[in-house]
């Protein structure tokens, strides 16, 4: 069964960052996986967003009708994406900068304060984390153990003195999304 | 199970974006040189050949244009080298003469166009716009090259290889097509590189030491030389057109519907298929891997006992010409295309499913199993008059509906 | 094509260049000059009195001078000479119409160990192909260009090239070339100069047996010069063209003189002298390369009436 996530914020949030952590995350678990952007002059500065698709067979389309999620880490996301949630599919929201209340009633709705969480655990760039930690806990596509392991390896590589701040980000949007409401506070 | 071996562990997965999976393949394959010049949506390749081949002692160049790029390939390819060249639509139009001048002269060399939309400077979304362009020969003259398209980045891979081989066996440039959704995606691969092996060639310009010189050209002044060296071509193609049609078919066995596709429409039609199926609709998937050579005679096949095709593209529909070739009347040939980087979503391939459905009428049983209309080819057609449509149409639907590219 | 094809090959246009001699000269007599061994022993497709024989000829004789022919790839273009290969027995690849430097490039990356030779006409090299000259000179590419320029496309027909002189009617400039609107002349040679890829750059002309001997000259720095790995370099030759020009072989020859006030002969630059490398021994496969190109500020042209050396 295919499940798909669109991420979606402005650039510099971190947006095609959580959906390759996602995607290693998921290689790392056995699953197939496929990773698309929005590429060109709009990652410059503009609305950013990737499409990630999980599944346990090889996967056909790469344009999905619905999704299965939606995280939207900025106003113009909402506006733009929420009506791509399937039913009973997941809108994840940035309270910290949305908002506009969620018009879907036939959709979970997890709200939390990305932005804020970022900050707390050591940088708003951390924004995306917190969120892909928030996606995980309702919609566990992999464990977290498992996305926890491909920020490791991919930080540890490239920038290790971050990922204390990024593990800390990811933990913080797993527990707020299992406290958080159902509707939008 | 007492003498059970350890299992193998299974070979590492890594995650790959298309463009640097087609780049790393070619090195891996050997690849010499590498020309080009930046233009979305294949960037990434350049820029992965630019970290890569200095660090490997290869040949990189980025060029002052197409026209630079594509002719200092044909440079380096007439040594013997092994070359690979990129570009998107824009940039492959200033290639074209270029990719003539080496079908003419026979040289080898792997070429990749990552389509972008069009026409103009278009737009940076994936298309599959270039169809006409690269399968009808790309260039000006009497020629032909083949067109590999991969539909995911593990088969990329194993494409660029198998593109290097065909290449230097027939001596001819070799095209990858693909398009901005795989040049931009990850999915996860096992790096299965393979190095063709080098032959030794006779032809190439690389110094005269210890024998004739040799000369790498296109010309031939004299009508009566140009003309063997055009059969010597045709014969040639021939030979392609018998060892390389190259396509893979996924529920065709009891399929009343078949859908063609080739690259990022085909997995579209893949999953539309199954959500067809899912309501009681009994479609399949034939998917053209090599457009040219064209794989006509499995979709003549199918069309003698299919109930309606379905030819889904990311373009107007170029593709779907080729098919109405191959299916020579057989069967109601249907259109769905979206065009300027939009991609169907399966739900729109389903509906154009349903919609083909219902407008088609279903086949005699056993009809067509055992006695299949003659296979007639370009030369053996008899004149006849061009009204050879099925017999049955369903009361009520207008039959000029079946031309139409339906969106 | 419009040119006649011709039986027996005309006379040397100059003194320069002698005809191989006869069975029949006496045993005693001293052979003074004889066909070079790689030019082939053929008539040409050239049309009487065309510059293109003599410098065909110059550059058989110092490929063999300098050793290089068995690794020699030379490049062909589209013109009158695409058929050069006919005539210079050396390892050829056809270029597409003004691409020959980028097809140079490409032969010169992945053979280091090849000689390079470019040989293009005016057409080809300052009008359809500027944009790959001017790059692959910018690169410093170690190739030897031949530059001939008549003025004119003689294979077409005859038609205005971006090399001909003010007021000159051709058949697609019959009223004459009018500055005002078909653009002036395109001094190529003096552009390419100042890049600093451009280790060599010199005009000569057919213009008189004194002129060839010169400009052979010239060819043999621009080849001394790829010898010894030291950049870019470019031998502008002025050729005539004397059925596009509408003369008899000698007026064409009388006309250089004219031609060359408007491209006047000499050299242009020459960092090979510039960087003091030694002279270039005949064999010099492996010659140690020469300093990087000059700064800028080292970037002083010769007058162009400068004696050549």
């Amino acid at each position: 069964m295919e499940r798909s996530t669109i991420f979606a914020g402005f650039g510099g949030q971190g947006i095609l960052f959580a959906g390759n952590i996602l995607a290693r995350a998921a290689m790392a678990e056995g699953l197939e996986v496929f990773w698309i952007p929005s590429y060109g002059p709009e990652m410059r500065g503009g609305t950013a967003s990737c499409t990630v698709i999980v599944a346990e067979e090889p996967i056909g389309s790469p344009v999905i009708d619905r999704a299965d999620a939606v995280v939207a880490l900025n106003p113009p996301s909402m506006a733009r994406f929420e009506a791509s949630v399937g039913p009973r599919g997941l809108l994840v929201l940035n309270t910290s900068l949305i908002e506009a209340q969620p018009s879907r009633t036939d959709i979970e709705v997890v709200a939390v304060p990305c932005t804020a969480l970022a900050r707390t655990a050591g940088d708003d760039k951390l924004v995306s984390v917190v969120a892909l930690g928030a996606l995980i806990a309702r919609r566990p596509l992999v464990p977290l153990a498992a996305v926890r392991r491909a920020l490791e390896v991919v930080l540890l590589a490239k920038r290790p003195e971050i990922l204390a701040a990024d593990l800390a980000a990811l933990e913080a949007g797993y527990a707020a999304a299992l406290e958080g409401a159902l509707t939008p506070v | 199970m007492a003498s059970a071996v350890p299992p193998r562990p299974a070979p590492e997965r890594v995650l790959m974006k298309g463009n640097e999976a087609i780049a790393e393949a070619a090195i891996q394959a050997g690849c010499d040189a590498y020309f080009g010049y930046p233009i979305t949506p294949q960037a990434e390749i350049l820029e992965w050949m630019a970290r890569r081949m200095p660090e490997l002692g290869r040949v990189f160049v980025q060029a002052e244009s197409e026209l630079g790029a594509i002719n200092m390939g044909l440079g380096a390819a007439s040594t013997g080298a092994r070359v690979l060249v990129s570009s998107s639509s824009p940039g492959t139009s200033l290639m074209a003469e270029g990719m003539s001048y080496m079908a003419g002269s026979e040289v080898p060399l792997v070429f990749v166009d990552v389509m972008r939309g069009g026409p103009g400077l278009g737009s940076i979304g994936p298309s599959q716009g270039d169809y006409f362009q690269m399968v009808k020969g790309h260039g000006h003259g009497d020629y032909r090259t083949p067109v590999l398209a991969p539909s995911s980045i593990a088969e990329a891979i194993a494409l660029v290889a198998d593109a290097f081989e065909i290449a230097e066996r027939f001596r001819t440039p070799v095209v990858i097509l693909a398009d901005g959704t795989l040049g931009q995606a990850m999915e996860p691969v096992v790096p299965a590189y393979r190095n063709p092996a080098r032959q030794v060639f006779d032809w190439a310009a690389t110094g005269a030491t210890g024998r004739r010189p040799r000369v790498v050209r296109s010309l031939h002044l004299k009508p009566e030389d140009l003309e063997a060296h055009n059969e010597h071509l045709q014969a040639k193609y021939r030979a392609i057109e018998a060892a390389e049609t190259r396509w893979t078919g996924e529920l065709l066995d009891d399929a009343e519907l078949v859908i063609v596709a080739y690259g990022t429409a085909a997995r579209v039609a893949r999953t539309a298929i199954r959500r067809a199926r899912e309501g009681g609709l009994r479609a399949g998937l034939l998917r053209p891997i090599s457009l040219w050579p064209f794989p006509s005679a499995p979709i003549a096949e199918l069309a003698s006992r299919a109930r309606g095709i379905l030819v889904v593209e990311l373009s107007a529909g170029q593709m779907v010409e080729d098919v109405r070739l191959a299916v020579e009347g057989r069967a109601p040939v249907a259109f769905h295309g979206r065009t300027g980087g939009m991609v169907p979503t399966p739900d729109e391939v389903l509906v154009s499913l349903r919609h083909l459905w219902a407008i088609t009428a279903p086949r005699p049983p056993e009809a067509g199993r055992d006695e299949r209309p003659p296979r007639r080819t370009a030369r053996s057609v008899p004149i006849e008059p061009s009204m050879r449509r099925p017999a049955s149409t369903p009361e009520g639907v207008d039959e000029p509906a079946f031309q139409e590219v339906w969106r | 094509m419009t040119t006649p094809l011709i039986e027996r090959p005309p006379e040397a246009t100059a003194g320069a260049a002698a005809s191989p001699a006869p069975a029949s000269v006496a045993a005693s007599a001293r052979v003074i000059a004889g066909r070079p061994a790689l030019l082939e022993d053929k008539s040409t497709h050239y049309c009487p009195g065309c510059g293109h024989g003599v410098i065909h000829r110059l550059l058989a004789e110092l490929l063999a001078d300098l050793g290089v022919a068995e690794r020699t790839i030379a490049v062909a273009p589209v013109g009158c000479s695409v058929f050069a290969y006919d005539y210079i027995d050396v390892d050829w690849v056809e270029a597409p119409h003004g691409r020959a430097p980028a097809v140079a490039t490409g032969i010169r990356r992945v053979r280091p160990e090849a000689f390079v030779l470019m040989y293009q006409g005016d057409g080809d090299l300052a009008a359809i192909g500027t944009g790959e000259i001017v790059h692959a000179a910018a690169r410093g590419e170690r190739i030897t260009a031949v530059f001939v320029n008549n003025g004119i496309y003689g294979m077409t027909g005859g038609q205005m090239a971006p090399t001909t002189l003010l007021g000159q009617k051709t058949t697609s400039s019959p009223t004459g070339r009018d500055e005002r609107l078909m653009g002036g002349p395109i001094p190529i040679t003096e552009m390419l100069a100042i890049l600093p890829g451009v280790a060599y750059a010199a005009r000569g002309t057919l213009a008189d047996a004194a002129s060839i001997g010169k400009l052979k000259a010239m060819l043999r720095r621009a080849m001394e010069v790829q010898v010894h790995d030291a950049g870019f370099a470019i031998v502008e030759v002025l050729s005539n063209c004397p059925v596009g020009w509408g003369m008899t072989a000698q007026q064409s020859i009388d006309h250089l003189q004219t031609v060359a006030q408007t491209y006047p002969t000499g050299v242009l630059v020459d960092r090979l002298k510039a960087a003091a490398a030694p002279p270039a021994p005949a064999a010099a496969v492996s010659a140690p390369t020469t300093a990087a190109a000059p700064a800028p500020s080292s970037l002083t042209l010769e007058p162009a009436t400068a004696a050549e050396a």
